[in-house]
Formats: C-alpha cells, structure tokens, sequence
C-alpha cells in the first residue's frame, strides 16, 4: 500500500469518525490525534524524505489535501454541534410570555386633577396665566369687590364659613378675579387667566354637595373682547373636554360680576343630544355659568370700564368629573378609596 | 313660581304649547325646568250630583249615594266620607277611572252593596294638604256652585292645566307675578300683553275719616298704602279663584285672604289685610319695633321683636311683622266686615333679616327682599278692593290713604347701536334693535348719526332690574338669541401661557411621586379639634370656623397628615390594606396677632401594607423606613438644591416612632419629617403600621438650586476599592461619610453603604458595615499607587476617628 492509498484509507475512516462525534472536547482530541506532530497526516509527510524527489511534491501536495478536507469536516461538524447546543440552550431559556411582568406599580392622579390639568393645559395652549390665589379669602374680594354687597340677594345663594367678620374661605374661585385686576398692567397686555381652586360652602355633606369643592375661574380683559369671544371661548373647551362633536347653548342667567351673564349647556355626550338618562332627556346639560365683566368689578379694581371689558367663566371640576365619568357621589373624591381613585389611572 | 299656562294665556298670546313655551323662555329668559299637570295619568272623572243618601245598612259609618253623573240612569256609589249629603256637587270617579298614584276605580260591592264608582276628595286626585282647602281635609270636596253633572272634572278643577316651573333668578323677581310674566312671554314672541283693567267704583264714606296712617321712617316704608272695604262677607272664594290659587301653589282659605294672595300672584305685590274692627285705635303707625316687644303671628307663634323688625302698629301695638307675616289680633275670620288692605314696599334688608330671625321667609317677604314695582303699588290695592266687592259684596271706601309714597318714574338710558355689537360680537341692525325694545315694552327714541345710532331707551318700572348700559346689552342679547351670536376666540396682542416655576415643581412632584408608585389624594382641609396637634412643620396658632357646620371640620389645616390618616382608616375599613397616598395642598398657618392665616403649600405622603402585590416571581415587602425615605429622598434630590438636605432623628413629633423617625432639614431649617407612626398613636387611631412623610415646599420653593454647567463624560475609568468596618453599633451612616469624604482626597468620587451585618457572630455592641469608595481622575488613568495612599487615608482616619476596625 503506497502512502496515498494510506491517506485515502486515513481520510475515509476519519470523516465517518468525525460525523459521529458528539461533543466537542471529542472533536477537538481526533484534531489532535489525527493533525498534530504525532499524527498519522505528519508521520506521511516526514516520511517523503525517503521518496524521489520527483514524488515529493505530488505525494506532499496530496497529504496536504487530506489534511485540508479532515480540516473542514472537524470544521464542519463543531458548527454542526455548536448550534445544537445553542438550540438546547434557547429551549432550556424558553420562558412563558404569557405570565405577567415583573410588576412596576404606577400611582394615578386623582381625577380631579386630572380635570384641572387638562383644563389649564388647554388654557395655557391658548395663551392664558394660571392664578394662584387664597383659600382665606376676604370679604371685600370674595363679595364687595365682585359687585355683591353685604344686602344683595345673591348672598342668599352663598352659605359662607367665615372666620371673623372680614375673613372667610372662599365660596368661588372668583374671589381671583378682582385681586389680578388690580396687580394687572394694562399697558402690558391683555389680561387672559384662569384660576383653579378649592372653593367652601356652608352645606351640609351629601351625594350632591360637599362643604368643599373645586372651581375654576377664567377671565379675559381687553379692549375688544366679545361675548362672541366667549361663546368661541367655551365651545373650544367644551369640545376639548366632552368631544369634537358637541355643541353649546348660552342661556340668560343672573350672576352679580357679570352683565349680561348666561348658564352654558353642553349637548349631551352620552347620548350626543337625543336625549337620555345622563341629560334628563333634554339633550343638554349645563356644565358652567359665565357672561361679560360687569362695570361695577372693573371700576372697583380700578380698570377703566369705558375701555376696558371681557368675559369671565366659572366651572366646576366636580361637576365636570361627576358628568364625564358617571360618578354619582360627590364625596367619592374626598374619601380617596384607593379602589375608587384608581380606577382613573389610565389617562388615555 | 309656579305660572299657570291657562292663566297666562287670558294675559298674552302664547302660539305655542306648554312645553314648547319652557323650551324657549328657559332660552331667552327664564330657566323653565318642568311642566307638569296636575291630572296626568288621571281619567274618567266627572262632576256628579248627588241626588239622595242613606246610610249604608251594614255601615255605621258609609253612605249609600244616588249619584247623577250626566248619564241616563243615576249610580250607586258607596262614600265614607262624613260630610257627604244630598244636593252636593262632588267629584265622581267612574268606574274604569284612574286617580292619584295610579290607583285604578273599579265597579265592585261594599259589604253587599253595589258601588258604581268613587266620590273624591282632592287629596285622592293630586291635591296636596298644602293646596287643599282645609274646610274639605277631613271630607270628599264639594263644590260651592252648581255644575252640570257630567262634566270632566279635571277641567272644571284646572287639573289638565300646565304650570310651568319658573325657576326665577334673583334679579328677575319682576317675573314673580303673572303680569311679569306676560311681558316677559309677550317680548319672547313679539306680542303685547292685555290686560284687563276693571274700574274700581268708590262709597261716598271716605278712608280718611275711618283711619290715620302714618309712617315714623320712609326708609323703612318707602311707600304704604291703605284701603279700607265696608260690608264685607267672609265666604268661600269662586272657584276661579281658587283654581289660579291652588295651581299657583297657594292654598284657598277664605275671600278676602284669597284676594290678597291673588293680588300677589297677579301684580307680585304681597297685600296684608286687617280686620279692621280689631284695631283699637283707627290709627295705623309703621315704626321699629322696641327690643322685647311682643307679637303673636298669624301660625299663633309667639315673637319678641327687636328694634331691627319693622311692625304695623294700631297706633300702640304690633298687628303684624311688616312685610313678613301679619298678627293673630288683626286677622282677618268670618265674622270679620270691614277689610283694611295693605299694598306697601319695605326696607329689603330688614324684611330679610326678620324672616330669618323668625324663620317665616314666606312669598310676600321674598317679593319684598327682591324688590317689587313701584307702578303696581296703587293698582294692586285698588284691584283688591274692587275684587272685595265683587266677592264678598263689600264697599270701598273714598280714596287711598298713604302714609309715604316713591316716584315709579321710568329709568332713561342711553345705548349705541355700535356700542351693543362691539360687545356682543355682531351686527345686529338698529331697526332689530329698535324691535327688541319694543317688543318689552320699553320706550325708545332713536337718533341717527353718520356711523352710529343712539337709543334713548325708558325703561318701565317694572324692570326695576336694568339701570345701565349692560343690563339693555342683555335684553337685547337674550331676546337677539344667544343662538345666533358667532363663535369667536378673542384677538388680543400675544401673551405667553406658561406655568410658573412654583407650578412647574408642584405638577413635576406630583407625577414623580406617582410614577414612583403612589396615588393622589384630596382631602378635607376643614378638620377635626386635635387634628392639629401632631406633624407641624412651622410653628402657629390654629385658625377656626366662626360658626363650622359640624365638628368633624371646623379648623384650618395645620399638617397635610391628618387628612391622609382619615384617608387610611376609610382604606383599612373598606378592606384595602395596600395604601400609597400623597397630597399636595395648602396648610394654614397663622402667626399669633394675626387674622389671617398664611397659605403654605405641603406635600405629604402615608404608605401601609406594601408597595407592590405578591408576584409569581417577587415576594411583597411591606413599606418600611427605607422606603419611604428613598421616595422622599429622590423627589428632594429632583430638585437640584445647591444648599445641603440632611435628615436627622431629631426634633421628633411624639406621634412618630422613637427609633424610626427623622426631620428634614435644609441647610439646618427643619422643612419635612418622615418616619414610622408611634405605635401608641396607630394603637389610639386604630390604624395599622403606617408610614409618613410630610415636606413645606415653599423653603425648597425658594433655595437655590445647582447651577448647570456642562461636564464632559470622564475619558478616564473609575477605580473602586471596598472597606468593611467593624464599628462601635451607635455610629451613624452620616459620620462614616463625613470621615471617609474628609479624608478622600481630590480624586473620591462617591461613598457608597453596600452592607450593613450586626449579629451573634460580631462582638457586642458592633456592627459591620462595607462602603465602595469609586475614585476618578477626569485628566488621567488613576495609577494603583496613588489610590492606595488615598484609600490609605481613608482607613486610618476611620480607625483613629471612629474606632474602626478595618476588617
């Protein structure tokens, strides 16, 4: 048998043993065995000193060709095996992605929060200040100033807590109104501002009223502002707020700091005006009052009335809370069950 | 009020129905929020005679009645009630008839006799006590005139009449009569009211030698007139009247009191009639009453008055509270036969204040605190005198005697046409405006110029309501139909809507906190007594409620906790033992000397149970200190404060926890506390473990905050070293730090605890704690030599300062 049938004969016993191999540390023993210096392929090619010289590089470039095809079958078979193990791996690593996730626990904003921030985020989109203003308020700003004076019959409406005689919570957010009048500087600007807030009355608690509650008064001021500009005003954020499809109606209504002054209906949005239970099937709801400055505020504040007028507008995000989402029991959001509060938590 | 759609329409054209009349008033004036009537759901009732009556065999007590019901036969129909007698005209419910309540009448026998239907009282066909008249209340009704038997009763009673709800505004009280109301319908759809004016006719005996009438202050009675009415018989009014009276809402009761209530409704002039025989001195004074003074009102309570109430007096004693409610010694009974009647205006703010004091706020004293007109004065003591001839054949004596009077003169405004749309935003035309004016009555004068029209406009009395420019601005607006007004936003020069930094901080605290796991709370800032005691912050005086409504808030908040602690037991209660809550709100603290309480904005928060539920793959951990001091520590750290935050177990609340408490310090000023409750004050609450943080924003509201200069990304690796410390157990984290950061070297980057061990395994009395020091060069790669002298440092002064042992 001449060295070449011995390679060939080598070549074939090798792949075979090759193909079985199963794991790698066996594969990289026949690499040994079979290509280090003891090997069969390097005592073949130590073994050409004793051949012709003629002989040498056929028989040397044979071996070097067996050695290259035992190369590429142990090549070969460990990416073979290497991707099996992978495979293992990944099936071993196989998790069920229908389990829940590691949970992140997210608080939520209370909803009449939720209402207010959308509100005054709306508001400053439209170039309004928002106001701070006090809880204790005086009663020059809360009535006096506000065109209610200790005799008018709108104080009927308004069951105060006061605190002495000149110092009360405030019933309205319009309490705001006639202190940014008197800080504001006309030759600056308009005035354009909203105010949210806690507001008080001295009312027994139930389903429908709360000693406490929030408000959100806007006033806007200059030289050419329009009751059509209130109108526009309020139909953009009643569709901000209840949908692009809804419509408002002003009807005449009676509130001291403004002439004229109107309550303004919202078409129903469960319903969209067909009239349903939400709507008393009017087809309507009203959601706020409002109407144009009254003289008498902007005089007392010491803004010229001849030049000077606007609107203002006070609404409840209780009110708007309790009709946007159905909640019937207004004391719900101050009991802040944690089952009631978080049921809002999807801001959308 | 109540407004009668039949009554209405004698007063003005109404082209449209009930409803659609509510519909649009609601839309041009006045709220109308329901139409009801009165017979709805009612049928098959009739008038019927009864022809005769037995008593009943088997009865002691029922009566068996022959009834004519205007058909071919009589009915038998079996009646209870003891007033029930031949010759009366009743109501008769038929068989097959519905009543009130849907009660259905059937043909059927009592105690075996046939009974063919139901005689009624008004109770059982929609009347309540309060409109019944009481002569029938214990009885079936029976009526005062002879009515063809037959008829539908509900006609006859005005029970298929709409009333409309007028839901009146305060400044519209001239709607409270219907004459107001007409105008205010007529101006709506451009129809006049007419009414009937009937010609008083006058005796030859003259008022004025029966009775004296003066008035001590005309500011109290700025107008009071009097009539006197001879020969008057007290009986029952028709039923006419008594039909506008009970649809009205007023309960019929005899002719003369009837009169007065009609007169109220029709003019909204509130009348008081006198029994003029009881009054012992001819003489009518109005004056103050004198504190202590007593009277005896017409509900036969008995007042002692105090020199703020105005009184009608006979010359020496109150015979009624002015305005408000008239006196039991003057009152008008059947043998009553000479009538003084009252039509006045008072002082408003006394007439409201009486009616509170003596809880008698009636319709009369709410006309006089709204305001009445002072046209109708006159008229609607004339029209009740006449009425007292018509219906209980009386005489009215020679003339009215007044003791004050006041101009009803028409209020002239002059108002622009471009004045009007520059307002409204449009462009109503001056012949549209000129119509409006009209359209309610008011007078108007126009005067053209080259761009503008002038309205002179005079505005009755009636309207005592509109005295400016915008008040007309508003007729003209809501009769215009605000419908019709554009939609426009304002065109103001640009102004920037931004939220302040004080803002911007509460709302990015806010979704911090939430997005670090807890939810937002409201809660009352009104609290209990002793609320205030615990989790103050800044030291003051508590600010209470003059008169609070109930005792569970009647104190300004001084802590955002105790709302909060409410907020977990209401949680515990309701079964939810996993509570996160936070508040930002306002607390009220009030220096002493001060009225006025400053507003400080807070935020606090309360944590029981755990953070996060039970999962498959992680156990829940309760809340503990750690916890809440890490939420607590990267909602300060967001703020960026240059100055230095320290948190010190010092200066504790006696209702936190001795050994899990610590204050909140800026730069030495306590601004926020954190810690576990006490476990006598949760014990005393009835509260679980609970864990509580609360922060006074306005010092971090103020401070300084790091300045922000870009730093580039180190080129350089940092280089950490670990040191384990066997150390004396009372030496705090803080003073670890403070050693390893004084003795750190330029190039200590940060300190940082990565183990904390005490137990049976260390010497008593010592704990094991590991810090990573991270150390960084930004110019170069830190070489081990100078780090080792660095962390060399480090070790030996916290050997020498500390007594550490370096494990």
């Amino acid at each position: 048998m001449d060295l070449q049938d011995k390679l060939q004969a080598l070549l074939k016993e090798n792949q075979k043993k090759i193909e079985e191999t199963k794991e790698l540390d066996d594969l990289d023993k026949i690499r040994v065995n079979l290509l280090g210096k003891k090997g069969p392929i390097t005592q073949v090619l130590r073994g050409m000193r004793d051949l012709d010289a003629t002989e040498r590089p056929k028989v040397g470039a044979f071996a070097n060709s067996i050695r290259d095809e035992l190369n590429a079958a142990l090549d070969e078979q460990r990416e073979t095996l290497r991707r099996e193990r992978v495979a293992r791996k990944l099936a071993k690593e196989t998790v069920d992605v229908t389990m829940p996730g590691t949970p992140v626990r997210l608080g939520t904003p209370h909803i009449l929060q939720q209402i207010i921030d959308d509100l005054s985020d709306f508001f400053l989109g439209m170039g309004y200040q928002i106001v701070d203003s006090y809880e204790v308020e005086q009663d020059h700003y809360n009535f006096e100033m506000l065109n209610i004076p200790a005799d008018h019959p709108a104080r009927d409406m308004q069951d105060t807590f006061y605190l002495n005689k000149e110092l009360l919570m405030r019933t309205q957010t319009s309490a705001a109104q006639s202190r940014t009048l008197e800080k504001h500087d006309f030759s600056k600007g308009p005035l354009k501002m909203i105010s949210p807030g806690r507001v008080y009355r001295r009312d027994t608690d139930d389903a429908t009223h709360s000693h406490q509650f929030h408000q959100m008064e806007g006033l806007v001021i200059d030289k050419n502002i329009t009751m059509a500009d209130l109108k526009g005003t309020l139909l953009a954020m009643a569709q901000h707020v209840f949908g692009a499809d809804r419509e408002i109606r002003l009807r005449p209504s009676y509130f001291p700091f403004t002439e004229p002054s109107v309550e303004v209906d919202v078409s129903c949005f469960r319903c969209g005006g067909k009239g349903c239970s939400v709507c008393k099937y009017s087809g309507w709801i009203e959601v706020l009052g409002a109407g144009m400055v009254h003289p008498n505020v902007l005089t007392y504040a010491g803004v010229d009335a001849d030049v000077y007028g606007g609107f203002a507008f006070g609404l409840g995000p209780d009110r708007f809370a309790m009709l946007k989402y159905g909640v019937d029991d207004i004391r719900s959001f101050y009991t802040d069950d944690v089952r009631f509060l978080e049921q809002f938590h999807k801001e959308g | 009020m109540d407004v009668s759609y039949e009554w209405l329409k004698e007063l003005v054209d109404v082209p449209v129905t009930p409803e659609e009349l509510a519909d649009k008033v609601s839309r041009t004036g006045i709220e109308v929020p329901s139409v009801t009537y009165r017979g709805a759901g009612m049928k098959k009732l009739v008038i019927g005679h009864i022809e005769s009556e037995v008593m009943h065999p088997n009865s002691d007590h029922l009566h068996i009645c022959q009834v004519d019901v205007g058909e071919d036969e009589l009915r038998q129909i079996i009646c209870g009630a003891p007033n029930v007698a031949a010759g009366q005209t009743v109501v008769a419910a038929l068989p097959g008839a519905r009543i009130a309540n849907n009660v259905k009448i059937k043909r059927g026998k009592i105690r075996g006799e046939v009974s063919d239907g139901m005689l009624c009282a008004l109770q059982e066909i929609g009347f309540s006590d309060s409109v019944a008249p009481h002569k029938y209340s214990d009885g079936i009704y029976v009526f005062d005139e002879a009515i063809k038997p037959g008829t539908d009763a509900m006609d006859v009673l005005g029970m298929n009449d709409a009333v409309l709800d007028f839901d009146i505004t305060p400044n519209r009280a001239d709607i409270l009569g219907m004459r107001g109301t007409a105008w205010e319908v007529g101006a709506t759809y451009g129809n006049k009211p007419h009414f009937e004016e009937k010609h008083l006719v006058e005796g030859s005996q003259k008022t004025a030698d029966m009775l004296k009438v003066s008035v001590t202050d005309p500011k109290d009675a700025p107008s009071y007139n009097l009539r006197v009415v001879t020969g008057v018989k007290i009986q029952d009014s028709p039923l006419w009247m008594q039909k506008r009276l009970w649809n009205a809402g007023v309960r019929p009761i005899n002719n003369i009191v009837d009169i007065t209530n009609y007169i109220m409704l029709y003019f909204g002039q509130p009348l008081h009639a006198f029994d003029y025989d009881k009054l012992d001195n001819k003489e009518i004074l109005v004056r103050r009453a004198t504190d202590g003074e007593k009277l005896t009102t017409l509900d036969g309570n008995d007042h002692e008055l105090v020199s703020d109430d105005i009184v009608i007096t006979d010359g020496d004693k109150p015979v009624a509270l002015a305005g408000v409610m008239g006196g039991l010694n003057s009152e008008i009974t059947k043998d009553t036969t000479t009538v003084v009647f009252e039509a006045a205006t008072f002082n408003h703010i006394n007439i409201r204040k009486t009616a509170q004091r003596y809880n008698l706020r009636s319709q009369a004293s709410i006309r006089f605190e709204r305001g009445i007109d002072l046209a109708s004065i006159v008229p609607a003591l004339n029209e009740a005198a006449r009425l007292a001839g018509e219906l209980g054949g009386g005489t009215a004596t020679a003339g009215v005697i007044t003791g004050s009077s006041v101009s009803a003169d028409p209020v002239v405004i002059d108002i622009s046409l471009n004045r009007i749309n520059k307002i409204l935003g449009t462009q109503i035309s001056a012949v549209a405006v000129s119509k409006i004016f009209d359209q309610l009555g008011f007078g108007v004068q126009e005067q053209a110029s080259a761009d503008d029209v002038i309205f002179t406009v005079s505005v009755p009395a009636r309207r005592w309501d509109i005295s400016i420019v915008p008040d007309l601005i508003e007729e003209v607006a809501r009769i215009y139909g605000y419908d019709q007004l554009p939609s426009t936003l304002p065109t103001t020069s640009q102004t920037v809507g931004t939220l302040t930094t004080v803002q911007e901080r509460v709302r990015r605290s806010r979704k911090l906190l939430e997005a670090m796991g807890m939810d937002q709370a409201i809660t009352y800032a009104l609290r209990r007594e002793g609320d205030n005691k615990h989790f103050i912050l800044e030291p003051g005086e508590t600010t209470k409620l003059a008169w609070p409504m109930t005792v569970d808030h009647q104190e300004l908040r001084q802590n955002m906790l105790s709302g909060l602690l409410d907020a977990v037991k209401y949680n515990v209660a309701h079964g939810t033992a996993d509570i996160a809550l936070y508040e930002q709100g306002r607390t009220f603290i009030r220096h002493a000397g001060h009225d006025r309480p400053a507003e400080h904005e807070y935020l606090a928060g309360v944590f029981s149970g755990s953070m996060q539920q039970d999962s498959w793959n992680q156990k829940a951990k309760p809340v503990d200190f750690f916890t809440v001091k890490g939420i607590v520590s990267a909602l300060l750290d967001d703020f960026d404060i240059a100055g230095n935050i320290e948190f010190a177990a010092t200066d504790l609340d006696s209702a936190l926890h001795p050994g899990q408490g610590a204050s909140i310090y800026l730069d030495g000023e306590r601004i926020g506390l954190l810690g576990r409750l006490h476990p006598e004050f949760e014990h005393e609450e009835g509260l679980p473990a609970t864990f509580v943080f609360e922060l006074n924003l306005e010092p971090l509201f103020v401070a300084d905050r790091n300045v922000k200069i870009a730093v580039p990304a180190p080129k350089f690796p940092g280089v950490t070293r670990d040191v384990a410390l066997l150390i004396a157990d009372n030496v705090t984290d803080q003073q670890v730090l403070d050693v390893i950061k004084a003795n750190g070297g330029k190039y200590l980057q940060s300190a940082r605890l990565f183990d904390v061990y005490a137990g049976p395994k260390l010497p008593a009395g010592t704990k094991s704690l590991a810090y990573t020091l991270t150390y960084l060069n930004p110019e170069a790669t830190l070489t081990d030599e100078t780090v080792s002298a660095s962390f060399a440092k480090v070790t030996a002064a916290l050997e020498s300062e500390l007594k550490a042992h370096i494990r």
